[in-house]
């Protein structure tokens, strides 16, 4: 056989093999095609994206499958907050509903000048492992924030920093998807509503006589914030105050009131 | 030769400050605190209330399940509070506060001697729960609890714990040199209640004088001996000692009683003969003071719950250079922020360092460097190196494979690593996190 035969009956089989297969998969493809629910890969558009489980469902494509099922309400996702929401409830025909912004709260303001020490911890430097030292770290107070940023590893925007000492939230970029919360040893971050503009910036259980010596900063529990509230909004539990973000209106009388200046307003 | 057991290393045993020290009784001033979780297990319940007056050896606290103790007051006195006050636990934990009136009365009943020939084998089990018996040595498990495996005759060795390896502790070491009777007696009460045991008593070979003491009381009984020890850390634990009885190793996560062995330190022994012989509930335990930040370096007899202050005074309180004082031994202590703790069941030791040797490990870290040392001297032959790396990365998965969870937080990684990586730092933070790992699995698992 001559090169150039054995070169056309190459190509020619060649292309045979190509459209046999090619059939084949047209037919596949038609055979066992999935159902895909339009809406899903639309929401899955609308969702931000960063996959960070604040939903509850396994990143983001987990909630867009369960927001179209129907198993998720349209508004599941904290993170992007109303305009996300309303752009899933055009996509899903629902109506959104009143959806309410959170920010993480950090509730210690025992900084570097308020807080007192008694010891320097050494070790290694991350909040777990300072916590579980006797004394919980170089504070005096064994409940507050140990600054080693253990909420700013886990924050995935940028949206909170440890300034002197003190963990920060910045307000503006904060979403309020709670994975700081979980991340604190010392349970200190509340995740509350934006509407809410006071709060108590100390976890202290202890007497106020101690939390003075450790302190100039810390809830002393004199309960007079309780005595000022008109709306019954302040109760105070193991010598600390705590705010109930569901019946505050945000008069800041209690934050006058406060001799420990301890119930601020959030600034940002 | 003597018993030498797979790894750990030899740090200088530093026993010379307080070893010639006899006990000295220290009663308590100020005021007393007994957290109300001394011991592994379910923290007791208050059975006294604010205002009661109260005598040494009466119950304040009881057992709340099964593993769990009860915990005594030990001066005469007035409940002032119970509330939360700081302990050696990282988080303020719930104490009963006794001011103590200064008169030491005991309660009626405690403390009378009693031939212990007339009492039952439960008797005697009861007499041992209801003293409140934790493990001495450290760990504060349940001793009733120990005693009552679930075949008494498959035990073979009642092993009593005095090698006290821990560098710079003495008050094993001087509890068998002047009460080796205490000791002896307190396991004599213990093989009542195994048929078929035989009683050893480790101790390390640089305490002759207590290895001759031991040898004399115990002399003409042939139940019982004496296996002195390799000077070695950690030759104390749990694992090495049963492998130095019986020549077998223990199994990953097995109990000495899966060998036929009891291991009780001898302080636990000595707390269970005056339970039994004396009706006396555990109300004091050997507490040495020692390192080079005390002045006079000392043993003491103190009353669980007397605050640490008081005892680092009647050592003469401390030096000025002292930069660190840790609760327990140099291997495995934890350092205390401040002194107005109280000691508790589980204290054995106030060593207060003139250098903070951590501080100088982390000036000196570097990258590890792969010489593989922390290998050769892990007693269990485990892999530190691979479980920092794992711990590092934050893989539990992997750390729990290495058998992470088997290390027994010794430090003998940490002591000879010469790029002062913070390994049992690392694995003490680790395995609280890879058991609820693995407990989350297993129910994960058996819900299926």
């Amino acid at each position: 056989m001559s090169g150039t035969a054995l070169l056309v009956i190459t190509i020619i089989l060649l292309a045979i093999i190509g459209v046999v297969i090619g059939a084949f998969l047209v037919f596949a493809g038609r055979k066992f095609a999935v159902e895909v629910d339009p809406r899903e890969s639309a929401v899955r558009e609308a969702l931000p994206g960063n996959n960070c489980g604040a939903c509850g469902y396994p990143g983001c494509d987990g909630c867009a499958a369960a927001i179209a099922k129907g198993e998720a309400p349209v508004n599941a996702c904290p993170v992007g907050g109303a305009p996300v929401a309303d752009k899933i409830s055009g996509i899903m025909g629902v109506e959104a509903g009143a959806i309410e912004k959170k920010v993480a709260f950090v509730r210690c303001a025992g900084t570097c000048d308020a807080a007192k020490r008694n010891g320097t911890y050494v070790g290694i430097p991350s909040c777990s492992a300072a916590q579980a030292v006797p004394g919980a770290g170089g504070k005096a107070c064994q409940q507050g924030c140990l600054g080693f940023g253990e909420c700013v590893q886990a924050c995935e925007f940028d949206a909170i920093h440890v300034v002197n000492g003190v963990a920060v939230v910045n307000r503006e970029k904060c979403v309020g998807c709670g994975k700081c919360a979980a991340a604190c040893p010392q349970h200190l971050i509340d995740i509350m509503p934006d509407r809410s503009k006071y709060a108590v910036q100390c976890r202290n259980t202890e007497k106020g006589v101690l939390v003075k010596q450790q302190c100039d900063a810390g809830c002393l529990g004199c309960s007079l914030c309780v005595k000022q509230c008109h709306f019954d909004a302040i109760s105070v539990t193991n010598n600390l105050a705590q705010i109930d973000y569901e019946k505050c209106r945000s008069c800041g009388l209690c934050a006058q009131k406060c001799p420990a200046k301890i119930i601020t307003k959030r600034v940002g | 030769m003597s018993y030498r057991f797979r790894g750990g290393v030899h740090p200088n045993p530093n026993k010379e400050l307080s070893a010639d020290k006899p006990f000295v009784t220290l009663q308590p001033k100020g005021e007393m605190v007994y957290p109300i979780s001394q011991h592994i297990g379910k923290p007791a319940r208050p059975v006294v209330r604010r205002g009661d007056l109260v005598e040494a050896g009466q119950l304040i606290a009881e057992a709340d399940g099964f593993v769990s103790a009860n915990i005594y007051a030990t001066v005469s006195g007035k409940v002032k509070a119970i509330e939360h006050r700081r302990t050696y636990a990282a988080v303020p934990a719930e104490c009963i506060v006794i001011t103590n009136d200064g008169e030491y009365r005991v309660k009626e009943g405690v403390g009378v001697e009693e031939d212990p020939a007339g009492l039952t084998n439960a008797q005697i089990l009861d007499r041992i729960k209801m003293a409140g018996i934790v493990g001495l040595g450290g760990a504060g498990f349940p001793t009733h609890v120990k005693l009552a495996p679930k075949d008494p005759s498959a035990i073979r060795y009642i092993v009593a714990n005095g090698a006290e390896c821990e560098p710079g502790i003495t008050c094993d070491d001087r509890l068998m040199r002047e009460k080796p009777e205490w000791v002896v007696e307190g396991m004599r009460c213990v093989l009542r209640l195994f048929p078929n045991a035989k009683a050893v008593i480790c101790i390390e070979e640089n305490k002759p004088e207590a290895i001759a003491a031991i040898q004399k009381a115990i002399q003409g009984d042939e139940r019982f001996s004496v296996l002195p020890l390799q000077v070695r850390y950690p030759q104390g634990s749990e694992r090495n000692l049963v492998h130095a009885v019986t020549g077998y190793y223990m199994e990953s996560a097995a109990l000495p009683a899966s060998l036929g062995c009891i291991v009780d330190n001898v302080w636990t022994l000595a707390a269970i003969y005056r339970a039994v012989c004396f009706n006396e509930p555990l109300m004091e335990r050997g507490v040495t003071v020692t390192g080079e930040g005390a002045v006079n370096p000392g043993n003491f007899l103190v009353r669980i719950g007397t605050s640490a202050q008081e005892v680092l005074e009647a050592a003469g309180g401390l030096k000025e250079e002292t930069r660190k004082i840790l609760l327990g031994g140099p291997m495995m202590g934890a350092a205390i922020p401040r002194t107005d703790i109280p000691l508790t069941k589980q204290n054995n030791a106030l060593y207060c360092m003139t250098v903070d040797e951590v501080e100088l490990a982390e000036a000196q870290q570097t990258n590890c460097i792969r010489c593989g040392r922390c290998i050769r001297s892990c007693p269990l032959g485990l892999s530190p190196q691979l479980m920092m790396e794992a711990a590092k990365r934050g893989d539990l998965e992997r750390f729990i494979a290495l058998h992470g969870l088997d290390c027994i937080q010794c430090g003998c990684c940490t002591y000879t690593c010469p790029a002062k990586q913070p390994l049992v730092p690392m694995f003490k933070l680790f395995k609280p996190r890879a058991m609820a790992y693995n407990r989350a699995k297993m129910a994960k698992e058996a819900s299926k």
